[in-house]
C-alpha cells in the first residue's frame, strides 16, 4: 500500500510540475476518446426506437400501396388482405396529395384518410392532442417538428398544382382556396420511414412528401378536388404470421400496380440515417486513435527525455527500475483515465446531435445511455494507447545507468550514413535539416504518419463532398438512396459528422505538429548551437529545423492521398472516383505549408537561443 | 595590454565590457578590457573560475556581444556586426576549441572536421580532402572513421582542434582545451598546440592550467573581469614543452 501511495505521490508531483504537457496529452487522448464514444453510442441505437415504434403502433410488416387512381386499385389491395401469411390488415386507406399551407408557405404532403376508430394494424401513436376527427388534421411528428406545428394551429390543405412536387419544405406559393384544418394531434407511425428521409421519399412509393392524417371523408374530398375523380391512391397495412418473412412476401406479391415494402426495409432506411455516421465515426475514431497514439508517443518521448535526471535522482535515492517504470507509467495512465472520462462525457453530450434519427419514432434515442461496454472500450482504448506509447520509453529510462541519468546525458542520436553522405552535397539548410531529421527516425516516422492520416482524412472528406451525388450508401439497401447534395438531410447529417471528425482531426494534427517541432527544437538545441558556433547563421539554423519537419511532412502528405482514396472507398463503400487533381495538390501543399508555418516560430525561437548558454548548459 | 607596435595586430579590443544582471545583482564579467594580439602570437589568459575569461573569449570570437567597447579583428570592427555577419566571422575567420569538445555524436571524426568547410560552401570532395589532411596533421588519420564515442578524450580534443582549423581561420580561440583531459591527453594537446604555434597560428587560450600557459608567448592574468597582470614569455617554450609541463618527454 505504501508503495502504491509513493508511486501516486511521485506521479502527481511531476504532473503538477509540467501542467502544459499534461494538458496537451489530456487533449490528445480525450479527442480520440470522444470520437470513439460517439461512434459506439451510434452503434445499434437505431434498432431500439424503430422496434419501440412498431410495438407501440402495431406497426405493419408490409405496406402495400397503389398510386394509380384506377377503379381496380382497391380491389387489388383487398386481394392482398387474404393472401397466405396475412393475419391482420388495416385499410385500404385513401391517399390524397394536397399541399400543406402553413404561415405563407406550402409543402406537398400525403394525406391519409383514417377512421376515428383505432386500426388493428398501424394505429399511429398520438404523442400530443387527439386522433383524427372531422375538421381536424393529425400531423406526423417529424413533419410537425420541421414546420414547428403544434396542436391548435390552423393549416390549409390545398389541392396540388404541381408546383410543390419535388420541392423541399417551404416550396410553393400560398393560395387562398382549399379547406382549413385545425391541428388536433401529433402522432408517430412505423409505417413511415424515419425523419429526415420521410420528407423526401415515402416508402409506399408516393411522391416526396410528409405525412398527415385526416378523416377518410376529408381525404376523398381533397383527392376529388385535385383530380375530379376518385382518390389519388390507396395504402394497405398488413400483418404477417411471420414478420421475418416480409421480404419474401413482398417478392411474391409485388406485381401490377401494387407496390410493396417490408418493415425490414423501412428499418434499414432508418438505420441508413446513422449508418453512414457510424461508418465515418468508427473509421474516424480509429484514425484519431492512431493520431492520439502518435501524440502520446511524442509527448511521452519528450517527457522521458526531460526526466532523465529525475530518473537518476530516483534511482540514486534507492528506487528500483520497476518502481521508476511504475511511476512513469502511472503518470500517463492517470492522464489517460482522466482523458477517457472527458471523452465519455463530451461524446455522450455530442452523440444526440448525430444519433437522434428525428421525431418520427417513439423512443428516439436522445442522449444514448453510456453502457458498461462503451465505458470499458473507451477507457480500455485510452489506457492501451497510453501504455503502448509509454511502456518502451519508461522501461528504457528506468534501465538507464544511474550515473548517466544523473549527468542528464542526452540519448545518443542515430547515425544515418546515407543522409550524412547525401546531405554534404546539399545547400546548408538542407544539409543541416536532413541531418536533424535523420537523428531521430522514430520521431520522423511518427510525424510522417500523423500528416499522412490527417491528409488522408481530409482527402476522404473532400471526396465525400465532391461525389455526394453519386455515393452509393446502399450497403444492403440495394442502392435505394443516393445523396442529393446540400439540402438533403442525410447529406447535411453526413457533413455534420464530417465536421466533428475533421475538427477533432485537425486539432490533434496541430498538436502533433507543434509537439514534433518542439521536440525537434529541444533535441537539436546542442547540435544547432555547435553549428552556429561553427558559422551557421540563425536563418540557416531556423530553416534547417523547418526542413527537418518538411522532410517527414512532405512524404506523409503525399502518402495521405492514396490513403484518403482508400479510406473513401472503404467508408463510402465506393470503389471508384478520385479527388480532383487541384484538390489533391491543394491539400498536400496547404498541409505542408501549415507544417512549415507551425514549425517556423519554435524553430526561430530555438535558433535564437544564445549559443554560449546552450553550449554551457550541455557542457555542465 | 598591448604589444610593442612592431608586429601586425590581428585582434584588438578597447574598453571591452560585458555585464550580467542589474542593480545590486550586476556582475561585470568583462570590465574595460584593452587587448592587442599580433598575428602568430599565442596568448594565454589565466584566472580563477568565474573571473570572466571564458566570457572574454566568447566576445572575441563573436559568440556573444559586448555591452561596451570596441572589438577589431584583421582591421575590421566586429562588435557591431549583424548576427549573420557574426556567423560569417565564426565560419571564416575564427576557430573554436571547447573544453567539452562539442563534437557531433553521430558524425565520424572526419565528418566532424569537414562540417565547417561544408558550411562555408566548400565542395564535398574538397571538404573531405581538407578534413583528411587536418586529421593527419593532428595525428588521427587512422581514426578518421571513428565516432567520438570510440575516441579517447585527447583524441576528441584533437579532432575538435582539427575542426577549428577547417576553414583556415586567422584566429583560434581555445576555452580550457585540456580541462577535461588526463595528463597523457593533456600532453597530446600541448604538443599539438605547440605545433600550431610553430606554424604561425594566432591563438588565444583561456586556461587555469599553468602548463598550458607556459606554452604561450604572453600570459595575462584576469580577476573580476579585468586584466590584472601580464607576463611576456620571451623565447617561448619551444623544445622544452614537455619538461615545462612536467609531463615527461
Amino acid at each position: 500500500m505504501g508503495r502504491i501511495r509513493l508511486i501516486w505521490r511521485l506521479a502527481m508531483k511531476d504532473l503538477r510540475h509540467n501542467p502544459a504537457e499534461a494538458v496537451l496529452l489530456l487533449v490528445a487522448i480525450a479527442a480520440a476518446s470522444t470520437t470513439l464514444t460517439v461512434a459506439l453510442a451510434l452503434h445499434g441505437v437505431t434498432d431500439a426506437p424503430y422496434a419501440a415504434t412498431r410495438s407501440a403502433t402495431a406497426g405493419p410488416d408490409v405496406v402495400a400501396s397503389v398510386q394509380e387512381p384506377t377503379p381496380a386499385a382497391p380491389a387489388a389491395l383487398t386481394e392482398l388482405r387474404h393472401a397466405p401469411g396475412v393475419v391482420a390488415s388495416g385499410g385500404p386507406y385513401e391517399i390524397a396529395m394536397p399541399n400543406l399551407v402553413v404561415d405563407g408557405h406550402s409543402d406537398p404532403v400525403m394525406a391519409e384518410g383514417r377512421s376515428p376508430a383505432p386500426a388493428e394494424v398501424d394505429q399511429p401513436k398520438v404523442t400530443a392532442g387527439t386522433w383524427v376527427r372531422p375538421g381536424g388534421v393529425v400531423v406526423e411528428r417529424s413533419l410537425a417538428d420541421l414546420l414547428d406545428l403544434k396542436v391548435g394551429d390552423r393549416v390549409g390543405l390545398d389541392q396540388l398544382d404541381g408546383g410543390g412536387l419535388g420541392g423541399g419544405p417551404g416550396g410553393g406559393p400560398l393560395r387562398a382556396v382549399g379547406p382549413s384544418f385545425e391541428v388536433v394531434g401529433i402522432a408517430v407511425t412505423a409505417a413511415l420511414q424515419p425523419s429526415p428521409l420521410n420528407t423526401f421519399a415515402h416508402p409506399s412509393g408516393f411522391p416526396e412528401a410528409g405525412l398527415v392524417w385526416v378523416t377518410r371523408a376529408a381525404a376523398r374530398q381533397l383527392a376529388a378536388a385535385d383530380l375530379g375523380g376518385g382518390p389519388l391512391g390507396y395504402t394497405l397495412n398488413l400483418k404477417l404470421g411471420d414478420p421475418a418473412a416480409a421480404p419474401s412476401f413482398v417478392a411474391v406479391h409485388e406485381h401490377g400496380p401494387v407496390d410493396l415494402i417490408a418493415w425490414q426495409t423501412i428499418a434499414d432506411r432508418e438505420g441508413l440515417v446513422v449508418s453512414i455516421e457510424q461508418a465515418v465515426l468508427l473509421t474516424g475514431s480509429l484514425l484519431l486513435g492512431l493520431l492520439a497514439l502518435a501524440s502520446v508517443a511524442l509527448l511521452v518521448g519528450g517527457r522521458m527525455e526531460q526526466q532523465t535526471r529525475r530518473v537518476g535522482l530516483l534511482k540514486a535515492a534507492g528506487a528500483t527500475p520497476r518502481l521508476v517504470t511504475a511511476v512513469l507509467l502511472a503518470e500517463q495512465l492517470v492522464l489517460a483515465l482522466a482523458a477517457a472520462a472527458v471523452g465519455l462525457v463530451v461524446g455522450w453530450l455530442l452523440a444526440p446531435l448525430l444519433t437522434n434519427p428525428g421525431a418520427s419514432l417513439v423512443g428516439a434515442p436522445g442522449a444514448p445511455a453510456l453502457d458498461l461496454s462503451t465505458i470499458a472500450i473507451v477507457v480500455g482504448a485510452a489506457v492501451v494507447v497510453a501504455a503502448l506509447a509509454t511502456l518502451v520509453p519508461a522501461i528504457r529510462a528506468a534501465r538507464t545507468s544511474t550515473v548517466r541519468a544523473l549527468a542528464d546525458a542526452p540519448r545518443p542520436p542515430r547515425r544515418a550514413r546515407w543522409s550524412i553522405a547525401v546531405s554534404s552535397r546539399l545547400p546548408v539548410p538542407l544539409l543541416l535539416g536532413l541531418r536533424i531529421a535523420s537523428r531521430r527516425r522514430r520521431r520522423a516516422v511518427l510525424s510522417a504518419a500523423s500528416v499522412a492520416i490527417t491528409v488522408g482524412a481530409l482527402i476522404a472528406v473532400l471526396m465525400f463532398r465532391q461525389h455526394a451525388g453519386s455515393l452509393d450508401t446502399s450497403g444492403g439497401l440495394g442502392g435505394l438512396y443516393r445523396f442529393s447534395g446540400p439540402g438533403d438531410p442525410l447529406w447535411e447529417r453526413g457533413m455534420d459528422v464530417m465536421l466533428v471528425f475533421t475538427v477533432a482531426l485537425v486539432v490533434l494534427a496541430l498538436i502533433n505538429a507543434v509537439l514534433v517541432t518542439w521536440a525537434t527544437v529541444q533535441d537539436a538545441r546542442h547540435v544547432t548551437a555547435v553549428e552556429r558556433a561553427l558559422g551557421a547563421s540563425p536563418e540557416q539554423a531556423t530553416l534547417a529545423v523547418v526542413v527537418a519537419q518538411l522532410l517527414s511532412a512532405l512524404p506523409g502528405a503525399v502518402a495521405g492521398v492514396p490513403l484518403g482514396i482508400a479510406l473513401y472507398a472503404v467508408v463510402g463503400r465506393h470503389s471508384s472516383g478520385a479527388p480532383s487533381a487541384v484538390a489533391m495538390v491543394a491539400v498536400v501543399v496547404l498541409t505542408v505549408l501549415a507544417v512549415a508555418g507551425l514549425t517556423a516560430l519554435p524553430a526561430r525561437i530555438g535558433a535564437r537561443q544564445p549559443v554560449v548558454e546552450v553550449l554551457a548548459s550541455e557542457a555542465a | 595590454m598591448t604589444n610593442d607596435g612592431s608586429a601586425e595586430v590581428l585582434l584588438s579590443t578597447r574598453g571591452l565590457g560585458k555585464t550580467y544582471g542589474t542593480g545590486e545583482g550586476l556582475v561585470r564579467a568583462v570590465d574595460d578590457v584593452d587587448l592587442e594580439v599580433v598575428r602568430g602570437e599565442v596568448v594565454a589568459i589565466m584566472g580563477p573560475s568565474g573571473c570572466g575569461k571564458s566570457t572574454l573569449l566568447h566576445l572575441l570570437g563573436g559568440l556573444d556581444r559586448p555591452d561596451a567597447g570596441e572589438l577589431w579583428l584583421g582591421g575590421r570592427r566586429i562588435d557591431q556586426l549583424t548576427e549573420r555577419g557574426l556567423a560569417q566571422l565564426r565560419r571564416d575567420d575564427v576557430g573554436f576549441v571547447f573544453q567539452a569538445f562539442h563534437l557531433m555524436d553521430e558524425l565520424t571524426a572526419e565528418e566532424n572536421v569537414e562540417l565547417p568547410a561544408l558550411l562555408a560552401g566548400m565542395s564535398p570532395r574538397a571538404a573531405r580532402r581538407r578534413a583528411r589532411q587536418l586529421l593527419d596533421q593532428v595525428g588521427l588519420a587512422d581514426r578518421s572513421d571513428h565516432l567520438p564515442s570510440a575516441l579517447s578524450g585527447g583524441q576528441r580534443q584533437r579532432v575538435a582542434i582539427a575542426r577549428a582549423l577547417a576553414n583556415g581561420p586567422q584566429l583560434v580561440l581555445a576555452d580550457e582545451p585540456t580541462g577535461n583531459l588526463d595528463s597523457a591527453a593533456t600532453l597530446e594537446v600541448l604538443r599539438l598546440l605547440e605545433g600550431l604555434h610553430d606554424a604561425g597560428l594566432t591563438l588565444v587560450v583561456v586556461t587555469h592550467d599553468d602548463r598550458i600557459a607556459a606554452t604561450a608567448d604572453r600570459m595575462i592574468s584576469m580577476r573580476d573581469g579585468a586584466f590584472v597582470d601580464e607576463v611576456r614569455l620571451v623565447g617561448g617554450t619551444k623544445g622544452t614543452l614537455a619538461g615545462l609541463a612536467g609531463l615527461g618527454a
